[in-house]
């Protein structure tokens, strides 16, 4: 794999060639050491300077490449247990209307519009509300739909009853056979 | 994977609240916690250890915005339920998938495939079609409206030490 197949030459950064960043980038992916100075263990891995290591986070950061740069939590493991993704076949004059509706709410999580795929899969938009009972999450949507805009929408709620796997994604290892 | 409460101290909760975004970019950036929590270098790290241990943490690190750093999608499969779990761990097969739910629908089987890029990525949907028999219901992501996955835990009485 080439560091162009990364899109790494849509990305400016200071010091580092494309290849470096493509190894950056796959050991950060895998989470930063759990030692006093992590970056300068990164650093001395990849053969390159810690202050290489953070200005290129940072610069990926700007850049919006990284969304956010903390600890990844398995909410599931903190009775976050009722998962429901919402989704909602919405006229697709008013999608971006309902969507900042829905995003200003404060249990949703997440907000996208993905396409339809008629006839099995009406629903355009998707949100997420993380909660840690199943009536608590359905009170929260029956809230949320006494908007005006949300009451006479179609809609579906799917809960998560198993996570089979949740992780990072990881970029920098696949292959088009995927084993 | 299991579902369970665990047991966290003050300490690991003010941590997950405070740096499930920001974490420093400095050269010691454990001790730069331990500053702000009165607390020590030595003990944040062992909090992060523990963290780790507990799998309650699945890294320190970055969220990508998988748009810019290559391709992804959110797919389903719609498995009958006695196959679900059989299927599931063929999809787990799959180092491209990231995320995979068991949810409540006719389409019971979700995941999130990410890949280098846009041929990888349809290649990987192929494949899991073939090896699973099920077709992929592909939905890219068109637009993010809002995204927040950082958000703010409330510990219960059950999941706090003290």
């Amino acid at each position: 794999m080439t560091a162009q197949q990364l899109r790494f030459d849509n990305i400016e950064s200071q010091t580092l060639t494309p290849q470096q960043q493509l190894q950056l980038f796959a050991a950060i992916e895998q989470g930063l050491p759990l030692v006093a100075k992590p970056y300068d263990a990164l650093a001395k891995y990849l053969n390159i300077s810690e202050k290489q290591v953070i200005s290129t986070i940072e610069d990926w950061q700007e850049q919006g490449m990284i969304r956010r740069f903390g600890l990844v939590i398995r909410h599931r493991k903190l009775g976050y247990v009722a998962n429901a993704m919402v989704v909602w076949n919405v006229n697709d004059k008013s999608v971006d209307d309902v969507a900042a509706i829905l995003s200003k709410q404060k249990v949703v999580t997440l907000c996208y519009r993905r396409p339809r795929v008629l006839p099995d899969w009406p629903y355009n938009l998707f949100c997420m509300i993380h909660g840690k009972t199943r009536s608590q999450v359905i009170d929260q949507l029956n809230e949320i739909c006494q908007h005006d805009e949300l009451a006479n929408i179609d809609k579906k709620i799917l809960f998560s009853n198993k996570a089979y796997k949740q992780r990072g994604g990881k970029y920098s290892h696949t292959s088009a056979s995927g084993k | 994977m299991n579902d369970c409460n665990v047991i966290l101290d003050t300490l690991s909760q003010q941590i997950i609240n405070a740096y499930q975004k920001g974490f420093p970019l400095c050269n010691r950036p454990f001790l730069e916690l331990a500053n702000r929590f009165n607390s020590t270098e030595e003990t944040v790290i062992e909090c992060f250890q523990n963290l780790q241990d507990q799998q309650v943490l699945s890294r320190l690190g970055p969220v990508f915005n998988h748009q810019q750093a290559g391709a992804s999608t959110l797919a389903a499969l719609a498995v009958p339920d006695e196959q679900l779990d059989e299927i599931a761990k063929k999809v787990n097969q799959f180092t491209q998938v990231n995320h995979n739910y068991a949810r409540e629908h006719s389409y019971n089987l979700w995941f999130v495939a990410t890949a280098a890029n846009e041929d990888a990525l349809t290649q990987c949907l192929a494949h899991i079609h073939r090896e699973t028999g099920f077709k992929p219901l592909i939905l890219p992501m068109e637009q993010a409206y809002h995204i927040d996955l950082g958000f703010n835990i409330e510990f219960s009485e059950h999941t706090r030490k003290r």
